[in-house]
């Protein structure tokens, strides 16, 4: 059995149990004030905390959630604006800012590039796979990896 | 280094694991052919470094018995895959475990440093250690 011997177990649990609310709960509307109070701390220390852990304050992290989980919906086909209104944003302009000022790209860029990269991987998924591995696997036939017959 | 493998004995499970409980990022999925799929994730901050969850099955690389014996070894927990750094290592243990991450060692200081022993859902064991090992800057 694993003894729990560490400093401010119980502080810590109730940061993580935050993070991990935001982290199921990012799509909906979430206020700082109310997760703070649930881990029973002040509101000034709870950030304080939480931004000493993950180096964000809460409301930074979840911005970061919410793009992250929009970049993952606009790899699938889905539009900007489902993307946008999917993650808890009210806003397309704002969500667009901000995905572009996290990015480095709009959100329509980002989908139109990996919506290109996903029609090559479907039509030639070995350009996209070591050949060594395609080979180890049995996936090619590949005669520079056959041994030279004398 | 750019890619390297994990080795594993079901990729679902191992997906469910690396994505789903460990926060990596699925960076390809592609079917290869009947219940096989090159499944390549990355940790997060590390876009470019590829660990590919490469399952051991009986194939041209591995003859039945070196695939038998090699799951044999990775459920025994014989393979540890490297040191995984984090920013509050408290925390993570806590989230981890929450998560249902099986622990073999709990955040424990020792002479180089604090350290704690995951296993993956495979067997393949991990060590967890905080960025900046012998400083508590990011801890509470």
């Amino acid at each position: 059995m694993i003894k729990e011997q560490y400093p401010k177990v119980y502080l810590y649990r109730r940061i993580v149990q935050a993070k991990i609310f935001i982290d199921t709960n990012y799509a909906d509307k979430i206020d700082i004030d109310n997760i703070s109070d649930e881990a029973y701390f002040s509101k000034f220390h709870f950030i304080r905390l939480f931004k000493t852990i993950y180096g964000k304050t809460p409301h930074q992290y979840l911005k970061a959630i919410r793009i992250e989980k929009a970049q993952q919906i606009l790899k699938t086909d889905n539009s900007v604006t489902e993307a946008c209104f999917s993650v808890g944003f009210e806003s397309l302009s704002s969500f667009s800012a901000l995905f572009k000022r996290i990015t480095g790209e709009s959100p329509s860029n980002y989908s139109k590039r990996h919506q290109e990269t996903k029609k090559k991987m479907d039509k030639k998924p070995l350009a996209f796979v070591p050949s060594c591995y395609a080979y180890q696997h049995g996936w090619i036939e590949n005669s520079n990896f056959e041994e030279v017959s004398e | 280094m750019t890619v390297t493998n994990i080795h594993v004995i079901n990729q679902d499970s191992a997906y469910d694991f690396y994505v789903n409980k460990l926060g990596f990022k699925l960076v390809d999925d592609i079917e290869m052919g009947p219940e096989t799929r090159w499944l390549t994730v990355s940790p997060p901050e590390q876009p470019d470094l590829q660990l590919v969850l490469f399952p051991v099955t009986v194939s041209k690389m591995f003859p039945k018995e070196i695939a038998e014996n090699l799951i044999e070894l990775i459920k025994k927990g014989i393979f540890g895959c490297g040191v995984l750094t984090c920013r509050d290592i408290f925390a993570t243990y806590e989230e981890l475990k929450a998560k249902g991450v099986a622990f073999i060692k709990a955040p424990t200081k020792e002479f180089y440093g604090t350290e704690a022993l995951f296993k993956d859902d495979s067997g393949n064991y991990f060590s967890l250690q905080p960025l900046n090992n012998f400083d508590d800057e990011n801890s509470i």
